[in-house]
């Protein structure tokens, strides 16, 4: 079995895809532990999209990411102990404590932030790919969201202005099934990926679970966008094994079968992508569990650091709403 | 001094600010059809690339503003009937007024929002009519309503250079308004009231098109010996709050004239401010005009009812004096 892709780059994209899948676990853990507040959403199973198009991207592009980020942000190049210390709350994290896990953003690596609604990333990246474009620049521009996100009129609005327009963005609809509990065959009437006709853009599917294949179809579709041939619409199909948020595997929910989640872990991303480098003379087994081991090890500091963080302190929770300011605004509470 | 209508000084503003920064350009529907008048030859000057005729798409068109201006760029959104505004609800406070806190200060969003004809009458009815700037104040979009042509050109010029993301509403029944206005540009900082009339028997507080109202009844009144004060905060976020309270303190009557609904409105927030700041210095309880919290019905007589009106605003400083 061979490989299209640099051996390199190869083992990088196996790296992330387990440094995303080991992150997700050790959320699960932190929030039993009242380490990490509020609601998280793990990828655990959709490893391979974001890794695979972030791959094709350079730190200067722009990306939004969804409420289900995690592996986005890590794929994009995010670092581990600033996303702890962030879902932790604290002043070292990524957005200093103020966004958690549904806004984690920086935008030194181009990430335009996780976001708490859907599809809201959207029309943000179309704005940030029309000002590259109107700039002269040749970045471009991805915008995650889920296959429940394609049912709203954002991403009607969304799709039709980067058509128009014409403008270097590449939308990727992550779709794993599911809008929360919801089938999505029962909403919608037609494959996903061909609502991009409507539209007036290349459209596809591709198999979710094999990170080469998005990275492939991802590479041609930034190539047209850098070139200035517009957007482009990729379907990846893909899995989540956990469910909606962190909480749901106590709650007994029967939206789906123990039987599919199964089948769906028969493809797993990581396990696959693994063992073919294993086949393609890439690595040996050996090789492989050292990285396994590399990552794990890497992930406990990164956890032991950002439970050393300090919080945030409580007279600076009105500061940056406003980029200018003025004598009593944001108002307090009480005077 | 050169006279100029509101909206015409809006169109200078919008020339001078676009030729002396690259990173503005204008976005909105009908925008090159300039249906007004204030985008009149902005396609000519700065080309198609600057000045865009979007889909009627409102929540996309909002946030693909937030999302450029998080790109570095300083976009203007015209939106032409004020009411439409709620098509882009989220964009606007869940995603452009939170977006610098909810990242910790990594970007800012210099986004102004002109938002035209807001408070429109003589039968624009129930969609069409309403004065939605509380919703602005409430998701703490910093925000202005110029009364006149030179605020106006003063104050968009502030706000399009203001880091933030900033509202500015355009009151339907200014838009014709003719005033002195500088040729040169100028900027009215943000924060700060303006005395449109000396007095000393009764303070109004008027915003928007309920300022020059309020001018037409200081007049009449001091025919009957009434010295009325008129106090136009011209920016409602940040709001003058000394200003607001010094010109309450100034006569110790107030009746605030404010053409938003009448609940968690405008006129409510400054009257809280008021009772809080300057109770002791008041001799009558605040008075508020305001529109009736209804929609505005299609028919004349009905529409009239629920608005605030200059026999209504009378009355309230008739009694506020003691009259």
């Amino acid at each position: 079995m061979t490989i299209e892709v640099r051996p390199d780059m190869a083992t990088d994209m196996y790296r992330s895809m387990k440094l995303i899948r080991r992150f997700e676990e050790w959320v699960t853990v932190l929030v039993d532990a009242d380490e990490i507040a509020g609601v998280t959403h793990e990828s655990v199973g959709q490893e391979a999209v974001p890794v695979g198009v972030c791959t094709a991207l350079r730190d200067d592009d722009a990306m939004t990411s969804t409420h289900r980020g995690h592996g986005h942000i890590i794929a994009k190049g995010g670092a581990a102990p600033y996303m702890f210390a962030e879902l932790m709350g604290r002043e070292s994290g990524y957005n200093k404590g103020r966004g958690g896990s549904m806004h984690i953003a920086d935008m030194s690596l181009g990430i335009y932030g996780a976001n708490g609604i859907v599809t809201a990333g959207m029309p943000l990246a179309c704005g940030a790919a029309f000002a590259f474009k109107s700039r002269g620049e040749d970045r471009v521009a991805v915008s995650f969201f889920g296959d429940g996100g394609v049912n709203h009129g954002l991403f009607h609005e969304a799709m039709n202005l980067a058509a128009i327009w014409e403008l270097p963005i590449v939308f990727i609809c992550e779709n794993n099934k599911y809008a929360i509990t919801t089938p999505i065959e029962s909403m919608i009437k037609v494959p996903i990926h061909t609502r991009a006709d409507a539209y007036g853009m290349p459209g596809e599917w591709v198999d979710g679970m094999d990170v080469e294949a998005v990275y492939l179809a991802m590479v041609r579709a930034v190539e047209r966008a850098r070139g200035g041939g517009g957007p482009s619409f990729i379907e990846c199909r893909t899995y989540r094994y956990v469910g909606h948020y962190t909480a749901e595997r106590h709650m007994k929910l029967n939206y789906r079968t123990e039987a599919e989640i199964e089948e769906w872990r028969q493809r797993d991303a990581i396990e696959g992508w693994g063992g073919r480098l294993v086949e393609a003379g890439v690595w040996s087994p050996a090789e492989r569990a050292a990285m396994d081991e590399a990552v794990d090890r890497e992930l406990e500091g990164a956890v032991a650091i950002a439970r050393q963080a300090p919080w945030p302190s409580a007279d600076t929770a009105l500061d940056y709403v406003y980029a200018q300011s003025y004598p009593g605004l944001p108002a307090r509470g009480s005077d | 001094m050169r006279r100029l209508r509101y909206l015409e000084a809006m169109n200078e503003a919008y020339h001078q600010e676009m030729e002396r920064d690259p990173n503005i350009f204008i976005l909105g529907e009908d925008i090159r059809g300039n249906l007004r008048g204030e985008t009149r030859g902005l396609l000519e000057r700065f080309g198609a690339g600057r000045v865009l005729d979007t889909p009627i798409s409102e929540a996309a068109f909002v946030g693909f503003g937030t999302g450029a201006a998080m790109a570095g760029m300083r976009p203007i959104v015209q939106f032409q009937i004020a009411t439409l505004i709620y098509l882009a609800f989220d964009q606007l406070v869940n995603q452009a007024a939170k977006m610098r806190l909810m990242m910790g200060g990594q970007v800012a969003v210099p986004v102004t929002y002109t938002v035209m004809a807001t408070g429109a009458r003589n039968g624009l009815a129930g969609q069409h009519a309403d004065n939605p700037y509380p919703f602005f104040l409430h998701a703490g979009i910093k925000t202005v309503c110029p009364a006149n042509a030179y605020d106006a050109k003063g104050l968009l010029i502030s706000a399009i250079r203001e880091d933030d993301p900033v509202g500015f509403f355009a009151p339907a029944g200014c838009m014709g308004q003719r005033g002195d206005v500088p040729e040169e540009p100028y900027a009215i900082p943000l924060g700060q009231g303006e005395v449109k009339h000396e007095g000393s028997d009764v303070t109004v507080i008027a915003i928007g098109q309920m300022v020059a109202e309020a001018l037409r009844v200081a007049e009449t009144l001091a025919e009957e010996g009434i010295s009325v004060r008129v106090w136009d905060p011209r920016t409602l976020l940040p709001l003058d709050k000394d200003g607001a309270c010094a010109a309450a303190a100034a006569t110790g009557r107030v009746v605030i004239y404010d053409d938003a609904n009448r609940t968690c409105g405008f006129a409510a927030e400054l009257s809280a401010l008021l009772a809080e700041r300057v109770f002791d210095e008041l001799k009558a309880p605040i008075k508020r005009v305001t529109r009736a919290d209804v929609p505005i019905s299609f028919s004349a007589p009905l529409e009239q009812a629920a608005l605030p009106s200059e026999a209504g605003l009378i009355t309230a400083i008739r009694a506020v004096c003691g009259g």
